[in-house]
């Protein structure tokens, strides 16, 4: 019997609905985590009983949480009263360091900072876990300030691809308004060695050879909020969703605009199409159709609610352009939440279920594509994440 | 003995309840208090102060003896009555601070 996982980090604690296959009656647990904002969680395709999760505050800082039970215990890695049995060093999981000249131990760069000076990199906090496709030990970290870092060991102890920032044109990126923050990685299926990243506000950025270089991926990107409109970087990209069945095929959510790329990000192309608005923050792509793509669309970047109050998917079968309103069972009035941009996922079942969090702490599903939505819980704290795991 | 009283987060993250007892050798300064205390629950570490630079995280405050010891020396000696047990070391969590 199949069965889905439903992963949900929000602003204050972390909650895991469980249903079966047809997606009616769902298992809450939680909150996990409690007090904390859990930016994101997400479970290994290798083991799915492996599950990275985002803990963070700001009194208190970063912790990255473990579960190896599907979300029923939870764990730091190494973070217990004794070194693990192999050894690995107690207490390193969180530990997040940039790298450093090796001749100087100064920065390797600086980025922009609001006054228009340069300003050294500070850890923050991850905004985004990716499992590794093929490791269960491994897994990916997007951070704030941007920059890409990698464990091997299952979280223990974190390693980052400074290729990344120091490619060159990192003095050019600049923090927008919630920081400067690498939020999406997307893996390539077919090929190990090619990942896409995208930071706010610097642009989408790709790597051919596993990540230790790295190139801006950002032509064809238009932003009115930058002098130079079609800049190689300092593009605010929202979101990038990818089809695991064709790979190089890319959507993005733009700050403004929604784009698509058929040559894994050499260049892009609008596809907003009909779209009330194209300011969004989620995107994402059916599980089995790799043109029917999934936004939702946001009023403007003052005003983050849906256009009229009225909550709307829009879904288009069509790669783009052509877009409808999935409205059946979203309030239609009244409706001032924003959906975040790491707060939409795809199931793969064969009638696939689509799911979404907003900030006003509900979490809706459609199991059938986007045709009609109903709500799994409606009280949570704002929603952060949301991730889906098809079990069985 | 010394005494450490956490605030809750940090309390439910290490599985402690409100005050931990350490064993630190003198001069009990808050160096060694913290060090103690990041040896015997390692998950702490970074939580209080910067896993390298080991400087106090922005929102937290220690308080002793009705004294904050915030901006003390990390070296200076803790008030007598803390190193011999008769009054906790405070980690507070300050009011303000977050974006909660």
């Amino acid at each position: 019997m199949s069965q889905v996982r439903v992963l949900v980090g929000t602003k204050t604690g972390a909650f895991v609905l469980n249903a079966d296959g047809k997606r009616e009656k769902w298992d809450v647990s939680g909150p996990f985590f409690a007090g904390w904002e859990v930016y994101h969680m997400k479970g290994s395709p290798v083991n799915p009983d492996r599950i990275y999760a985002s803990q963070t505050s700001g009194w208190f800082g970063q912790i990255i949480q473990r579960s190896d039970d599907g979300g029923k215990t939870w764990s730091a890695p190494g973070g217990g009263m004794q070194k693990s049995p192999q050894g690995w060093p107690a207490g390193e999981s969180n530990r997040f360091v940039y790298d450093t000249s090796p001749e100087t131990g100064a920065s390797l760069t600086t980025h922009q900072w609001y006054d228009g000076t340069q300003h050294p990199w500070e850890f923050k906090r991850v905004w985004h876990l990716e499992p590794s496709l093929t490791d269960a030990e491994a897994v990916y970290a997007g951070v704030e300030d941007a920059a890409l870092f990698h464990s091997k060991d299952g979280g223990h102890s974190w390693q980052e691809f400074a290729g990344l920032r120091g490619h060159g044109t990192g003095p050019q990126w600049q923090p927008g308004a919630g920081g400067m923050c690498l939020h999406t990685i997307v893996l390539d299926p077919k090929d190990p060695r090619r990942i896409y990243i995208a930071i706010s506000a610097a642009g989408a950025f790709r790597t051919d050879d596993g990540g230790e270089t790295w190139k801006p991926i950002n032509k064809g990107l238009r932003s009115q909020f930058i002098p130079d409109h079609d800049a190689e970087v300092g593009h605010c990209v929202h979101h990038i969703a990818m089809s695991p069945r064709r790979p190089g095929v890319l959507f993005m959510q733009k700050h403004w605009d929604v784009m698509r790329s058929d040559d894994a990000g050499d260049s892009w192309r609008e596809v907003s199409g009909n779209l009330p608005t194209d300011f969004g923050f989620a995107i994402d792509v059916h599980a089995h159709e790799p043109e029917t793509i999934y936004v939702a669309p946001i009023t403007s970047d003052s005003l983050h609610y849906p256009l009229d109050g009225k909550l709307q998917v829009w879904r288009s079968k069509t790669g783009g352009n052509q877009w409808e309103a999935m409205t059946d069972g979203l309030p239609q009035k009244d409706c001032y939440v924003n959906v975040l941009r790491d707060a939409m996922a795809i199931d793969t079942l064969d009638e696939c279920g689509v799911y979404f969090g907003t900030t006003g702490g509900q979490v809706y599903v459609s199991p059938d594509g986007g045709d009609r939505w109903k709500p799994i819980v409606r009280d949570l704290p704002a929603v952060l994440s949301v991730e889906v795991q098809t079990l069985g | 003995m010394i005494f450490v009283e956490l605030p809750h987060h940090l309390r439910t993250l290490a599985q402690v309840s409100a005050t931990v007892a350490l064993e630190v050798e003198p001069p009990v300064t808050l160096r060694r208090v913290l060090d103690a205390l990041e040896a015997q629950y390692p998950v702490l570490r970074g939580t209080i102060r910067d896993h390298d630079s080991k400087q106090r995280r922005a929102f937290l405050r220690f308080f002793a003896c009705e004294e904050d010891l915030s901006h003390e020396s990390i070296d200076a000696l803790l008030p007598e009555a803390v190193a011999t047990g008769k009054e906790p070391l405070l980690v507070i969590g300050a009011i303000a601070g977050g974006q909660n």
